[in-house]
């Protein structure tokens, strides 16, 4: 059998290997003898199974995933939230906690441009339902925003949350992870600049090892040395971490 | 016989890369062959507007190709799409289109803008591989790449990447031409001019060989991007 | 507009600071001009890049009849064309009131400010003269189009040679580019200063640019003489405000032109 590379950078069309020793998983298909690489992205071999990670690309929407996103529209019973993919996210009256009375301005609550984090509820093939149903899901405040590759987003959190605790500590900032990449950060101005510089950081140079090491010498140097948050400032949102792997 | 640049019949005319010139773009490449020069970047997936034009079954592959109004080799080209770019942009998009899979953008569009910097002949061709390029950098799943760039037939000899002025040569037949590198298929085939079957399927087979010869320039300057990070 | 990236810029504000850390009246970078980014089919052509955002500018030259009022005159015209390749928000289709602004502002400068010596322009009084046209793309709208556009017309200007006019056919050679630059008289520049919540500005941001209370581009000359001016945005400015901002345009208009 022969050996493939790993973490290769691969482009659509490369061939990846020929003959049926392996078999193609995500980012690949097979013509005839020969396992093809669909993306710009890196090779992933484990076993016999061939897969291409995608180095870029917008979102794919994932039930049950954090996002944030911005009201680009409404109508008398929806807004619709730009999440950086193909479709928009729709968020009915129904699912936000206040309850709304009937023939209500929708713009009272969220209007154009304002920026939200929500669940999502449900994904179709052509819709993606969302929901502001539960702990920390909110319209955020002002905040300055940093968008990295979705696919980045499992490293910028960390295991349980260890990279991004330590974000949160040292820069004293709040800050919210969408799974769809898009970042919301609240603090000091100068900590808010040195979190986004630790997350651009992440989002550049995911693959290096050490890389946790270098994110907190470059907090330590550069955060201002304002309080950390108690855990009582915080809303508590879920973060899932995923395997690097995924 | 020696071609009026000095370059043997098959020879291509210098190319240069790049992805990721347009950092507001989910993709962006620069595509340059000899003195033509072209910009492309790709927007989307996105939700398509107007909402009519929206099918569930499958998204809207949209190339605009448009040549900047200094980018002609006489008169200012006069802005404004004419019946001449609007053509361009849709072969364009059939040439690409092969190597998608649009029926995974219900309701979206994924938009290719195009703009012509400088021209010298073959310009849907440099199009199509910028455009090609910034597909893959935008992350967007492709079957594969796709290559093109015209051949010419002129003075009894089969040239490959007709330049300017070659294209002005009384009698010169222009074959613009794009294929997928892996199976050799062929997206885009148009022929100005007179040619005999069999000089036209040598003509392609040499368009085809030349065409591998460009999918190696574009498939460098996609890991190009990413290199210097890779190796740090 | 009370979006929450416009309470996050003024929030900043307050504290002279800005969304990606620069101080009210500085420039992003690199600032940079480089020429002949087209020099086979352009009379002269430019691409400026002033942080992330690039713009290109490409001359060209026509031969036609002059306008009745200036027989002996050539004349200057400048065209913009948003392109949506460089800004997801812009679309395709005739020029919007946007676009023409731009083009309107920079053109304002070049000919108030006397760029092209427009007598050097004319071929034979009262009947042929030369036109010249800039046009104007941006290629990554990352903000502040009115200064990248500015100096990429003046550098495509600068850049361009007249191409060969043979009198007996009365046609172009665009093939036969001359030695001949164009007559550049002088080199008006513009540089448009914002204001968002009391705090004057230069080199906005996209974000900041929507934020924008009211913003004066002012076109300069070398010796510091003003030759034109645009009002912008939805509120109104104070003759202090535009006081300052004039010596604020008068300050960078130098040090950009240095570029060049």
């Amino acid at each position: 059998m022969e050996t493939i590379e790993n973490k290769k950078i691969v482009v659509p069309g490369e061939v990846l290997a020929t003959g049926m020793d392996f078999l193609p998983s995500s980012g690949t298909y097979r013509d005839k003898d020969k396992i093809v690489s669909i993306y710009v992205g890196l090779t992933n071999v484990s076993g016999r199974v061939i897969r291409v990670i995608p180095l870029r690309g917008r979102y794919m929407p994932k039930r049950d995933d954090t996002i944030v996103g911005k009201i680009m529209d409404m109508t008398f019973s929806n807004w619709f939230i730009d999440m950086g993919c193909a479709n928009m996210g729709v968020l009915s009256v129904r699912e936000i906690s206040e309850f709304v009375e009937r023939g209500a301005d929708l713009a009272e609550y969220f209007s154009h441009g304002d920026y939200v984090v929500c669940k999502i509820s449900k994904v179709t093939r052509s819709s993606v339902d969302l929901s502001m149903r539960g702990p920390g899901l909110r319209k955020l405040g002002p905040g300055k925003l940093v968008q990295v590759d979705s696919s980045k987003v499992p490293r910028i959190i960390g295991k349980q949350g260890s990279m991004i605790s330590m974000i949160k500590d040292k820069t004293a900032c709040r800050i919210v992870v969408g799974q769809n990449g898009t970042v919301w950060i609240q603090g000091a101005p100068e900590d808010e600049m040195v979190a986004a510089e630790a997350i651009y950081k992440i989002n550049q140079e995911s693959h290096r090892e050490g890389l946790t090491e270098e994110i907190a010498s470059l907090l330590e140097k550069k955060a201002s040395k304002n309080k950390p948050l108690t855990r009582e400032d915080e809303e508590p949102i879920m973060e899932r971490g995923r395997n690097e792997t995924e | 016989m020696k071609r009026n640049d000095g370059r043997a019949p098959e020879e291509l005319r210098k190319m240069e890369a790049k992805t990721g010139i347009i950092k507001r773009a989910d993709g962006s490449a620069m595509f340059r062959i000899g003195e033509t020069i072209a910009y492309a970047a790709v927007y989307g997936p996105r939700e398509l507007h107007p909402k009519f034009m929206q099918n569930p079954e499958k998204g809207l592959l949209r190339c605009n190709y448009n040549m900047m109004a200094f980018s002609g080799s006489g008169d200012r080209v006069r802005p404004s799409a004419n019946r001449r770019s609007r053509e361009i942009s849709m072969v364009i998009e059939k040439a690409l289109e092969p190597v998608l899979d649009l029926t995974a953008y219900p309701n979206a569009v994924i938009d290719i803008f195009i703009e012509l910097v400088q021209t010298d002949a073959g310009t849907r061709c440099a199009g199509i591989c910028a455009a090609a390029m910034a597909l893959a950098d935008a992350g967007i799943p492709m079957k594969d790449l796709v290559s093109a760039l015209s051949v010419g037939y002129l003075r009894n000899e089969i040239v490959v990447d007709i330049n300017g002025e070659e294209d002005m040569n009384e009698g010169a037949t222009d074959i613009a031409f794009a294929c997928l590198p892996i199976t050799g298929e062929v997206s885009l085939l148009q022929v100005d001019g007179e040619i005999k079957k069999d000089v036209l399927l040598k003509a392609l087979d040499k368009a085809k060989e030349a065409a591998m010869k460009i999918a190696e320039v574009q498939r460098k300057a996609l890991k190009e991007r990413y290199h210097d990070k890779h190796d740090a | 507009m009370t979006s929450m990236m416009h309470d996050h810029i003024t929030a900043l504000l307050q504290k002279e600071m800005r969304e990606d850390g620069r101080k009210p009246l500085e420039y992003r970078k690199p600032i940079k001009v480089e020429y002949d980014i087209s020099p086979k089919s352009a009379e002269g052509s430019a691409r400026v890049t002033i942080g992330e955002t690039i713009v290109v500018a490409g001359v060209k030259l026509e031969v036609g009849a002059p306008f009745p009022d200036s027989q002996d005159e050539g004349n200057i015209m400048v065209n913009v064309e948003l392109t949506p390749l460089s800004n997801p928000e812009y679309e395709l289709g005739p020029p919007s009131v946007v676009a023409i602004e731009y083009a309107r502002v920079v053109d304002r400068a070049l000919r108030e400010g006397h760029a092209l010596d427009t007598k050097k322009l004319c071929i034979k009084e009262g009947e042929k003269v030369w036109t010249v046209i800039v046009d104007l793309y941006p290629i990554n709208d990352a903000g502040n189009l009115f200064d990248a556009f500015s100096l990429a017309a003046l550098a495509a200007l600068k850049n361009a040679n007249f191409p060969t006019f043979d009198k007996k056919t009365e046609k172009i050679d665009y093939k036969k580019k001359t030695k001949t630059p164009l007559p550049l008289d002088k080199s008006p520049l513009e540089v448009t200063v914002i204001k968002i919540n009391g705090t004057l500005m230069v080199d906005p941001t996209i974000e900041e640019w929507k934020s924008v209370d009211a913003r004066l581009t002012v076109g300069v000359l070398e010796n510091g003489v003003i030759c034109a001016m645009q009002k912008g945005g939805p509120k109104a400015l104070t003759m202090e405000d535009i006081s300052k901002m004039v010596d604020i345009a008068v300050e960078h208009t130098a040090k950009l032109r240095k570029l060049l």
